[in-house]
């Protein structure tokens, strides 16, 4: 809503396990500088700086944003810092996008970023509040109960996690950025890795990566170079701890797409999204996330992904980049989804572009299952 | 810019001890008031402000959704900064036009851990936090900078405090915000809402600035994104009754009413400020409710809010409240 927003320039470092050679100030600078180079800008040009990442324990530095702002070019500007859990990474891009429809700002630049070698996130994930309980089992263990209900619901077979882990590593190893890159990736290989969490095995989850994603924002008068033009954004927030809410197909993720798909125009979803970058970061969701973002029925999700239909040459590719199973710098994870779908649009993915994409959905998540960002973003003016 | 208003403040009774209350249980009688002051009870959007390291574990914000019984799922969205930066975010939102009602809250435990040292965690990792220097620390720094009097800024906030029934009782006045346990949420209206109501605080203007990180990239006697902060929110477009200022430090009161271009005779902190109240995360937001608050009761006509994040008052917001639109 709002005034036109698109992107003009989007940068990324290369995600690996362990950045040495940087300190977090140099990893953001890395992605802005390559997103400005995109967009044909420098800092100058810039009117304010949306950072995002996931929780401050990851890296055991609070509110970065402070420490951030010379590195980014931020002083004497607007800076603003996001923080909702896994989907943060959108959500930042979607603050960013905001100051440009609210009539603002002119040009944004939206980092996102995670230094997982700094520390250990399953760690930073696993301590708790106090007074209540901690479940000591980081994000594969909570989510692998969802995932076990799906399977029991649908009755999906065993082997489908199986496919989308290898068909996402396919993906990455077209994209010179991916982390996860694995010469030979087959389902034997994945077969064979231990299981972490039932049903989930190590080859069906995502890495611990450092890395960081940019992305400029603009305005149509201050547009400059290739152009993803915004036709949509929504943010969805459900309460962690409400009797009755469905983890499995969230309704805050339900009614985030239904927001999204409104603003832009999108009633099938299959038909009308030439390529999708969904949040997965254990293989099964992806078959959940297909019923929950309506790109089939309910109980059909896996359907779709075991008859080829989000594969690079599918009818509707998911995660072309290769996806968080390939590449997962936590906080800037979402914004990586956001940026690969204005790659995919304006034509610049590499590899792994999808011919002809028009029109391309960026989402994430986080939490508990209950926080949800989307956008969608177009080749043509909306 | 499209206008938007304060509709409704609420704070806890802050406390300078835990009393036993969760984050969501302190919540919840502030987000109830300020529904039963706004008479709304849906928003359009949501915004919150909070910190992990003040509750030591990750994603403190998450469980005050339980709060908010967000249900239907609702549009929101969380900064890891003081509630204030939640409000612009809101204030951002609601210029957009296809919604017109925001919630803001903050909330923060500083009893829980020793915030002294909490603070020093927000510094450059490599180059300043290894010097050990904590929040008193790098204060000191900026005191030793300014010239003042220092302990009649304490003392008229001390003073101050004694009438509101929100503040700690603490038994002198100090130079130093107390530690202090509380929360607060503010709702936000424009278009039609805006239009069907006449109690409201007009937010004429809003806006923030960043400094250089490094205290030794700036000149500690001076904030100037405070100073283009004013600018930008147009402090100096007419008087100033009330400045609710985010004070931590008596000196910091000096710095930031020369930055901001305040009139000789604007009342700064009638309600005590943070020195006599610091619920870090709530306490920018509070500055802007307090303000609104004086101009909703006609004890002004034109006020200025301002919240600050970073050491030595790194990263500064303005906002001009006024009874006119």
């Amino acid at each position: 809503m709002g005034n036109r927003c698109a992107v003009i320039g989007v940068g990324q470092t290369h995600y690996t396990t362990r950045r040495r050679d940087v300190s977090m100030a140099g990893l953001v600078r890395e992605a802005a500088l390559r997103a400005l180079e995109d967009a044909g800008l420098t800092f100058a040009d810039i009117d304010a700086v949306v950072v995002g990442k996931a929780p401050d324990l990851f890296e055991g530095v609070m509110m970065p944003e402070a420490y951030l702002a010379d590195a980014l070019g931020a002083a004497g500007k607007p800076m603003m810092r996001v923080h909702t859990a896994g989907s943060v990474g959108g959500s930042t891009a979607l603050v960013g996008a905001s100051l440009v429809q609210g009539g603002v700002h002119d040009r944004v630049l939206v980092v996102a970023y995670e230094k997982q070698s700094e520390s250990n996130a399953t760690w930073a994930l696993t301590t708790h509040l106090p007074f209540t309980s901690s479940l000591v089992v980081g994000a594969g263990g909570y989510f692998a109960p969802h995932i076990r209900e799906y399977m029991r619901r649908s009755g999906a077979p065993d082997h489908i996690g199986t496919l989308v882990a290898v068909k996402d590593r396919l993906n990455a190893l077209k994209n010179p950025y991916a982390h996860l890159r694995i010469p030979g990736i087959d389902r034997a290989m994945v077969e064979s890795t231990p299981m972490l969490w039932e049903p989930i095995r190590y080859l069906e989850t995502c890495p611990s990566s450092d890395g960081a994603c940019a992305v400029v924002l603009s305005s149509e008068r201050a547009v400059t170079g290739t152009p993803a033009w915004v036709h949509g954004g929504a943010m969805r927030s459900e309460p962690i701890f409400r009797a009755g809410r469905d983890t499995v197909s969230p309704q805050a993720g339900i009614d985030c797409a239904a927001d999204v798909y409104r603003q832009a125009g999108v009633t099938d979803p299959r038909r009308d999204l030439d390529v999708a970058e969904v949040y997965v970061p254990f293989s099964w969701y992806e078959p959940m996330w297909l019923e929950n973002l309506g790109f089939c029925g309910v109980n059909e999700g896996w359907k779709l992904t075991e008859a080829g239909a989000t594969a690079l040459d599918g009818d509707i590719p998911w995660n072309a980049s290769g996806g968080v199973l390939s590449s997962n710098p936590i906080g800037a994870s979402g914004l990586i989804r956001f940026a690969e779908a204005a790659l995919q649009v304006r034509g610049m993915a590499g590899d792994h572009q999808v011919e002809g994409a028009r029109k391309a959905l960026g989402h994430a998540y986080g939490g508990g299952a209950q926080f949800f960002a989307m956008w969608i973003v177009g080749a043509e003016k909306p | 810019m499209r206008p938007v208003a304060v509709a409704a403040f609420a704070q806890t009774t802050h406390t300078g001890h835990d009393s036993g209350l969760s984050e969501p249980e302190l919540i919840l009688p502030v987000i109830r008031a300020v529904r039963e002051q706004s008479g709304l009870t849906e928003f359009g959007f949501t915004c919150s402000g909070s910190c992990d390291y003040l509750a030591g574990a990750p994603f403190s914000f998450v469980s005050a959704l339980d709060a908010l019984g967000a249900w239907p799922p609702i549009q929101e969205s969380h900064v890891e900064m003081d509630a204030a930066f939640a409000l612009y975010e809101a204030w951002v939102r609601l210029q957009h036009g296809d919604v017109d009602s925001a919630l803001v809250y903050g909330f923060g435990k500083s009893s829980m851990g020793d915030l002294r040292e909490i603070m020093t965690l927000q510094l450059d990792p490599y180059y300043l936090a290894p010097l050990g220097l904590d929040q008193l620390s790098y204060a000191g720094l900026q005191r030793s900078a300014v010239r003042g009097d220092f302990p009649a800024i304490a003392r008229r906030s001390w003073e101050s405090a004694q009438t509101n029934p929100y503040a700690l009782k603490l038994p002198e006045p100090v130079e130093t915000a107390p530690i202090t346990d509380g929360a607060a949420a503010i709702v936000l209206v424009a278009g039609d809402l805006l239009q069907e109501r006449t109690n409201l605080a007009h937010i004429t203007g809003i806006a923030h600035r960043i400094d250089p990180h490094y205290p030794g990239m700036r000149d500690l006697t001076r904030s100037a994104s405070a100073a283009a902060a004013a600018t930008a929110a147009g402090v100096g477009k007419g008087p100033v009754d009330v400045a609710e200022l985010h004070v931590q430090f008596a000196h910091e009161e000096i710095v930031l009413a020369e930055a901001l271009g305040l009139p000789a005779g604007t009342l700064i902190n009638p309600s005590g400020g943070p020195l006599a109240a610091n619920p870090v995360m709530a306490t920018g937001l509070i500055r802007i409710g307090e303000a609104a608050s004086r101009v909703m009761d006609g004890t002004a006509a034109r006020a200025v809010a301002h919240a600050t994040s970073g050491p030595c008052l790194q990263h500064n917001l303005v906002a001009v409240l006024s009874r006119e639109s």
